[in-house]
């Protein structure tokens, strides 16, 4: 849909217009500053080793549990986000803008903050913890409390774009789908939801992108049990700062990798839509 | 139904209603309106902009909200109370200016989305799709996405759509508006076919579809039906200014003096009545007059038989080979409030370039507008401007 008008662009070529030259400046300045600690990252690589780094258990063992984590928590922020993007687009109650900011909070919230507002929440101590314990359940420092930390940190980033994408899709096709008889669902199901498909891919890929990469509610709310809640990015954190920075980075160097390959993914299957 | 293959049959009414009565009452529109649709009737919906027209076709789908007068019911179709029905349990089925294909989705697949919606297994709903499209002259088309159509194919499809929902009622709002001119007159063609025996409104700003495609004509104006009857009779003795305009004739409302129609602003005009018609002093009548039996003076003829107005030329318009000179007989230099105060008519005339010429006639010239007492025809419009129609009437008319 985005890419249907691709190609159909006017008959001299756009960038023939020309830009202001001062533009340019800034433009490659910030470019650099993005692509140079990249290459920074690289170069400080030992290749010799490379392999046998990237390949120790708590390597191995800390990507796949990063991979497992960041597509669970994908799946429930399109479970929870879809129908949360559609009631802010498409319904108006009392409030509703300060249900949005709410919503979005975690957006703008520190990391660490998140994690300790879960932990005050499902931790042991905290508001439902006792419930939980009497269901038996324990969450905090366990595998479930990555997948929730992550979710809560990357939940917005799916809700803001989708929201948009209805937004702008509108309701006109959902209108006239009901007027040929589609029922609610129905017209969700047919109508609205492909329509903003790509902005539901981007959306998930968003927040798969950022699962992959959380930090500090992570460690806050699941601690750092390796092989259980020990992340890619606490991986490499703790590396870093026990005087093993070869590894560190090599790690990095798989991180930048995974996460050039899902957007790289992301892009195609956009096209493709 | 010779067109459409397979529209629902719909079981009679009860004889006491008619088979669509809507009564729509949107106060903060300010509309109120009040219309009966017998069974396959098709009424053009005339009006101007933004005097009810849409808001009407809005309460019919259900997607505004209308309170009938004093709890009676506000939409009653097919002998069903549509108050509070939802739109896809309504039985109607919208068409837009703009046909709004699910862009997703080939032609065919839009098509049998309706009959899919209600539970009709994937083959049949396209068999059926494919009927429809057929009925509407696209049948090559049904792989296309909609994108890949021109605007006339993709309406012609968006038709074929509407008509898959085998809707009780068809709701039309200017199908033809966002249309290149040169794919209206095929279109319509098809729209006549196919709504042969489907009971429609068509919202248009167009005479042709109403004359190609409606039994009966309603105009609103202003939130208010102002003139209801089947076509011929609204096009050839409009009650409503509107209605006379969109006819392309002269008409001048007044009172009866018992010998010649007074309308605002001075403006005395003499006709023949029509025959059959009795006219007392006081009685509304109007006057109506063809363009071209308009003669354009400089000066006022002296001492002639004709019905003669000082006019202000608003604008001109060639018309194949004459010209229509739109005037108003107002006083020169008035501004727009005091000439709807003075009931300023809009009056046209038809005359050859070459007399536009030999008058200098520009906008803004004041020059005579003269008529026979002959070429005017005279009738009442107290209490006439609805007229009962009947379903026979109706296909009379046709």
């Amino acid at each position: 849909m985005a890419g249907r008008r691709r190609g159909a662009g006017p008959p001299f070529a756009p960038a023939r217009l020309g830009l202001p030259r001062w533009l340019w400046l800034p433009a490659l300045l910030g470019g650099a500053f993005v692509l140079l600690p990249l290459v920074a990252m690289v170069v400080r690589i030992h290749w010799s080793d490379f392999p046998a780094l990237i390949t120790s258990q708590a390597s191995i063992q800390a990507l796949l549990l990063s991979l497992r984590t960041a597509v669970a928590s994908m799946v429930l922020c399109v479970v929870f986000g879809v129908p949360m993007a559609v009631v802010l687009a498409r319904t108006e109650f009392r409030g509703q803008s300060i249900v949005r900011s709410l919503v979005l909070l975690p957006l703008v919230l520190p990391p660490v903050v998140s994690g300790m507002a879960l932990l005050y929440t499902f931790g042991r101590r905290g508001l439902l913890g006792h419930t939980l314990d009497v269901l038996g359940l324990s969450v905090s420092f366990t595998t479930a409390a990555v997948v929730m930390a992550q979710t809560f940190v990357a939940l917005p980033f799916l809700v803001i774009s989708l929201e948009g994408a209805l937004r702008s899709a509108g309701r006109r096709y959902d209108v006239v789908a009901a007027t040929l008889g589609a029922r609610p669902t129905t017209v969700f199901r047919r109508v609205t939801l492909p329509l903003v498909l790509p902005g539901l891919l981007s959306g998930a890929v968003l927040a798969f992108a950022r699962c992959l990469g959380e930090f500090g509610a992570t460690i806050t709310f699941a601690g750092s049990l390796q092989g259980t809640t020990r992340t890619m990015p606490i991986q490499i954190y703790l590396s870093n700062a026990s005087s093993d920075p070869d590894s560190a980075v090599a790690l990095a160097m798989v991180l930048v990798v995974v996460a050039v390959l899902v957007i790289g993914l992301a892009r195609q299957g956009r096209s493709a839509v | 139904m010779s067109a459409v293959p397979d529209t629902g049959a719909v079981s009679d009414p009860p004889a006491h209603l008619p088979y669509l009565h809507v009564q729509a009452v949107v106060p903060e529109r300010d509309v109120n309106l009040r219309l009966d649709v017998a069974a396959g009737e098709t009424v053009a919906i005339l009006g101007p902009n933004g005097a009810g027209k849409s808001t009407l076709l809005a309460v019919l789908a259900g997607l505004i909200r209308s309170e009938g007068a004093n709890g009676s019911p506000g939409v009653v179709l097919g002998g069903r109370t549509l108050d509070g029905v939802p739109p896809h349990a309504r039985g109607v089925a919208l068409l837009a200016q703009e046909p709004l294909l699910f862009p997703h989705l080939s032609a065919l697949e839009n098509v049998a989305f309706s009959p899919r919606a209600r539970g009709v297994r994937r083959p049949q709903a396209r068999a059926q799709a494919r009927r429809y499209l057929e009925a509407v002259g696209v049948a090559e088309l049904g792989r296309r996405k909609p994108a890949q159509l021109s605007g006339g194919q993709a309406q012609r499809v968006a038709i074929a759509r509407a008509l898959a929902a085998q809707p009780q009622l068809l709701l039309l709002d200017e199908p033809m508006a966002a249309l290149d001119v040169a794919v209206t007159p095929a279109l319509r063609q098809t729209l006549r076919n196919v709504l042969t025996d489907q009971t429609a409104l068509i919202v248009t700003h167009e005479v042709l579809d109403a004359l190609l495609l409606a039994d009966r004509v309603v105009v609103i104006d202003r939130g208010r039906i102002v003139e209801d009857g089947p076509t011929h009779q609204v096009l050839t003795t409009p009650r409503s200014t509107f209605a006379a305009q969109l006819a392309g004739l002269n008409l001048v409302a007044g009172t009866w003096d018992g010998e010649a129609v007074r309308a605002a602003a001075g403006l005395r005009v003499a006709g023949l009545v029509e025959p059959d018609e009795r006219l007392a002093t006081g009685d509304q009548v109007a006057a109506l007059f063809r363009p071209s039996a308009v003669s354009i003076f400089t000066e006022a003829p002296g001492g002639s038989p004709r019905n003669h107005v000082e006019v202000t030329v608003a604008d001109l318009e060639p018309l194949g080979d004459r010209v229509r000179v739109r005037a108003r007989n107002d006083r020169p230099g008035a501004d727009d409030s005091e000439r709807e105060a003075a009931g300023g008519v809009p009056l046209a005339a038809d005359v050859t370039p070459a007399a536009v010429a030999e008058l200098g006639l520009v906008p803004g010239s004041r020059v005579t507008f003269a008529v026979k007492a002959t070429e005017v025809s005279v009738y009442p419009t107290t209490g006439t401007f609805k007229r009962p129609t009947t379903q026979n009437q109706a296909a009379s008319d046709r």
